[in-house]
């Protein structure tokens, strides 16, 4: 069949074209190379809704965070992810550097910004007892918040699925071209695609396509950025999102809290190789420097309550700024490229952005029905006693606490399998309920949820992996089992 | 939650019913106690004695050599025989200064029991490997040793064929021989430290009898494998534990077990406001195992991590058998961190090379006739002498050939010495040079 549009990559801003696209009657795709949504970028990152205070004035990265950012909340209710504005600060610690505050407070304005405040040093410390005496002055952001970066990703795919895309994960674009008829052919290894439309959302890969179907060339370097996180039982070290002030490699070590609780500390900025645009290991001069950044406007970092570290890939695109819509000499093929931060903020806005172009030169009209809003799995820690009771005498797999650091049940498992788009392994079980996120990283519950998806996707545990591929978790039987 | 009045009420409630919990229960039933219940998270009692199927448990305890199943079975037989409650697949999520103990299974949903006491017996977990930061890549294949336990001992899965090991305590030690009989080749053992954590006769016989190398003061600088490990790079460390460059050596291997310390579980217990050691992670308790909070006692890994199971069972046993004392009100105005005058509170303190001691504090007139005092040096000690001061007085002093961080040491303390001398306020434990 040949599709009305085509989606490469189910990353979050190939979700948000998606979920739009679904507004209307067309048969979409999206195809990714990994088993499951969010995989790449959008997994590994800071999870932060930008304010949209540092792009630079009538770019297309100011425009897509301040539309973003104001979109976040009605879309995190519409589709049950956790989302909160908390606010951030950017500080300073020189008083030579406080013009920057300045120049950012006013760059905010020129982008549409709402309630950008310059204060004091003391005005920071009162609202973040933990900056240290080095800081004299910040840049208060109301507007930014905190989200949960995977349900995002996931809610947005499974909103679209629910509204009838289709989702084919393990296959990788390999190769594009246009027929004379206009028809998009994408060979895959899982054989060969046809398309009205493609749109090009695939990460630190997405120069490559682009670079395949026009003459105009984009060039996309993997910078690499690296996290701690800390236990929850950090909660409440920081209540906002404090920044550094920026450097030519980004927004520079940031200390947040996360809605789950815990606190980020990173990222590095390690531009990589156009041949490492997998390479997501974390390194010792990587995780020293965040050790040493962090601690220069925070006393008394736990940094002893990591419980992991790990890095992400930003895709930056060398002129620095979003490459969204029509490519030169490919009609029907539209870049969703270059998206690095404030990328996640402005998934939300992209995918309105892109959906609405790709609908209108397709000349798509509005399904009668399409579904706005998705439940997400049940937290049952915010029930009270007699609605956990009446949901356990239901179903009584939300009495068996199955990781036991993050309080996670069977009931939460089950329901994180069997939903649309549901986890295939562990760390999509990990990604929608937390089971294995918390301070043992699974140590405790691995073989358990390892049990439950063998059972519920009718799999030798063997085939039971952490993410797909050959990421197994065990590689066959004991030799006393072998021999019964 | 609820705030009903009319909550079901049990002398002694015991979280975990793993050695420490089973011999509390057992131990407390022997007092006289018939309100007891012992509340499970796994789907059988034993804890993780289950999954520990090699021998050497119970020496001290039995004097004869059993399996962990086998020791472990010891103790559920009692608790059958007596017909002493417990409740399987059952997590407590909360329990309150006031020993309400909120918990959670798929038959009772969450219930509530007003508790007499509380044996705190949740046990440890082990050092993940976000906490060792360790760099690299975050493939499959890398697990603790514990969890590699499971899946060969209960699973009967084969986690992977080609191993590095980093850690050298007990379970890495013992996981090295399982996986070498299981046809998997364990490469190496690599240690940070200068010495092994782990117990001496577990380095001979898992090691040394299968010819696998011990790496002291080794790390893992380097983890590859996209999907699922491809190798692991070691190096050597100096006398600060950082890597000394150039002295990489790369191992290919598809598996890196970690076994790099265990940590008393007791987010319960701080939940709960029990006041913790920050040298055990363990709840600091008196000489009737009792925590801060008044009624409520802690025994076995949750308390200190052990090496031997039988040290567990002595200590549970006491706990269990002043949980009960608590509910009877014959331990008198209780609480380790409350005292009133006609009960003096004598500290153990822990001095020159003694990193804790357990308990960390002792009445006197509660105390039986004998204590044991337990504690673990913090490095390794050659040819030195642990001595016991009763405040400035030296009443032992006993020479030790060797003591190392990995084993458990231990003094007697005779209550006599301490009621003999009114206005005793200190008695301290330390490994001294002569």
């Amino acid at each position: 069949m040949t599709y009305d549009v085509i989606v490469i990559g189910a990353g979050v801003s190939g979700s948000a074209v998606a979920r739009e696209l679904s507004r209307y009657e067309a048969d979409v795709l999206v195809m990714d190379r990994a088993d499951d949504v969010c995989c790449g970028t959008s997994k590994a990152n800071s999870a932060i809704v930008h304010a949209g205070y540092d792009c630079m004035p009538g770019s297309m990265m100011a425009r897509m965070n301040v539309r973003g950012n104001e979109m976040m909340e009605p879309l995190a209710r519409d589709l049950d992810v956790p989302f909160e504005r908390t606010g951030s600060l950017l500080v300073c610690t020189s008083k030579e550097r406080l013009g920057g505050l300045r120049d950012l407070f006013e760059r905010g304005a020129a982008n549409g910004v709402p309630g950008l405040k310059i204060i004091s040093g003391d005005e920071a410390r009162a609202m973040e007892p933990q900056l240290t005496d080095a800081v004299v002055g910040a840049l208060w952001a109301p507007s930014a918040g905190i989200i949960n970066v995977f349900l995002l990703n996931i809610a947005l795919a499974e909103n679209a699925f629910t509204n009838g895309v289709d989702f084919h994960f393990n296959t990788r674009a390999e190769r594009l071209w246009q027929d004379e008829g206009g028809v998009w052919h994408i060979r895959t290894n899982n054989g060969e695609y046809r398309a009205r439309a493609v749109v090009n959302a695939a990460g630190v890969y997405a120069d490559r396509l682009h670079n395949m179907v026009s003459a105009t060339r984009i060039h996309i370097t993997p910078r690499r950025g690296e996290y701690f996180l800390l236990d929850r039982t950090t909660a409440g070290y920081v209540r906002h999102v404090v920044f550094p002030q920026p450097t030519e490699l980004g927004k520079g070590v940031l200390v947040t809290p996360t809605v789950d609780g815990n606190t980020l500390v990173g990222p590095t900025a390690l531009d990589l190789a156009d041949d490492q645009r997998d390479d997501v290991e974390t390194t010792q001069v990587g995780l020293d420097t965040i050790r040493e950044k962090a601690s220069e406007n925070l006393r008394d970092l736990p940094l002893r309550q990591v419980i992991t570290s790990f890095a992400g890939l930003r895709a930056h695109e060398d002129r620095h700024e979003f490459v969204l819509g029509h490519v030169e000499g490919a009609p029907g093929f539209y870049d969703c490229a270059g998206i690095e931060s404030p990328g996640l903020t402005s998934a939300p806005a992209i995918g309105e952005y892109l959906g609405g172009m790709v609908k209108d030169d397709l000349g798509l009209s509005p399904k009668d029905a399409w579904v706005q809003t998705r439940t997400g799995t049940v937290d049952p820690s915010l029930l009270t006693l007699a609605e956990r009771n009446e949901l356990i005498r239901r179903e009584p797999a939300y009495g068996q606490i199955v990781c036991r650091c993050e309080s996670v049940s069977e009931g939460e498992i089950l329901d994180a399998i069997r939903r649309p788009l549901g986890a295939r392994d562990l760390d999509g079980v990990k990604r929608r309920v937390r089971a294995g996120a918390g301070r043992c990283q699974a140590g405790f519950c691995s073989p358990r949820v390892m049990d439950i998806l063998s059972r519920e996707l009718g799999l030798p545990l063997e085939e039971i992996g952490k993410r797909g591929g050959a990421s197994r978790i065990v590689v066959g039987r004991t030799k006393e089992v072998q021999g019964q | 939650m609820s705030g009903s009045n009319d909550l079901r009420s049990v002398d002694v409630v015991i979280i975990g019913g793993g050695p420490a919990g089973l011999s509390a229960a057992v131990a407390a039933h022997e007092e006289g106690c018939d309100s007891i219940l012992v509340l499970e998270r796994d789907n059988c009692l034993g804890g993780i004695l289950n999954q520990c199927i090699h021998n050497g448990f119970g020496l001290h305890r039995f004097k004869e050599e059993l399996t962990g199943p086998e020791y472990a079975h010891r103790f559920v037989r009692r608790v059958e025989e007596e017909g002493i409650p417990y409740k399987l697949n059952t997590m407590v999520m909360d329990v309150s200064p006031e020993r309400v103990v909120t918990a959670m299974n798929r038959d009772d949903g969450m219930f509530q029991v007003q508790a007499g006491a509380v044996v705190l017996a949740m046990g440890c977990r082990e050092r993940p490997r976000g906490a060792l930061n360790i760099p690299g890549c975050r493939p499959a294949g890398i697990y603790t040793a514990g969890t590699a336990q499971r899946l060969v001992n209960v699973e009967g899965y084969l986690p992977g064929r080609e191993v590095v090991i980093l850690g050298s305590g007990d379970i890495g030690l013992i996981m090295a021989r399982r996986m070498t009989l299981e046809g998997a080749k364990v490469k190496v053992v690599a240690e940070l430290l200068p010495y092994s954590g782990g117990l001496k006769r577990n380095i001979v016989q898992c090691l040394d009898d299968f010819g696998i190398p011990l790496k002291l003061s080794h790390t893992v600088v380097d983890i590859e494998g996209a999907e699922r490990v491809k190798a692991v790079t070691i190096a050597r460390v100096g006398p600060d534990r950082r890597p000394i460059p150039g002295t990489e050596e790369r191992y290919a291997c598809d598996t890196l077990l970690l076994s790099c310390g265990l940590i008393p579980e007791n987010e319960l217990s701080s939940a709960c406001g029990v006041r913790l050691s920050p040298v055990t992670s363990g709840p600091v308790v008196n000489e009737s195992f009792e925590t801060s909070v008044l009624g409520i006692f802690a025994c076995g890994n949750v308390l200190h991590v052990h090496d031997l199971v039988d040290y567990v069972s002595e200590e549970a046993d006491e706990a269990g058998r002043r949980a009960v004392a608590f509910v009877h009100g014959e331990l008198g105005p209780a609480g380790a961190g409350q005292r009133d005058a006609a009960h003096a509170r004598i500290a153990v303190r822990a001095t020159g090379g003694v990193r804790y001691t357990v308990p960390s504090t002792i009445d006197p007139v509660r105390m039986a006739d004998k204590l044991t005092v337990r504690f673990r040096v913090g490095d390794v000690c050659q040819d030195a002498y642990v001595s016991v001061y009763l405040d400035g007085e030296r009443v032992q002093h006993r020479r030790k050939q060797i003591m190392a961080p990995g084993e458990m040491e231990q003094v007697i303390l005779r209550k006599a010495d301490l009621v003999g001398r009114p206005g005793l306020s200190s008695v301290t434990v330390a490994v001294e040079r002569e």
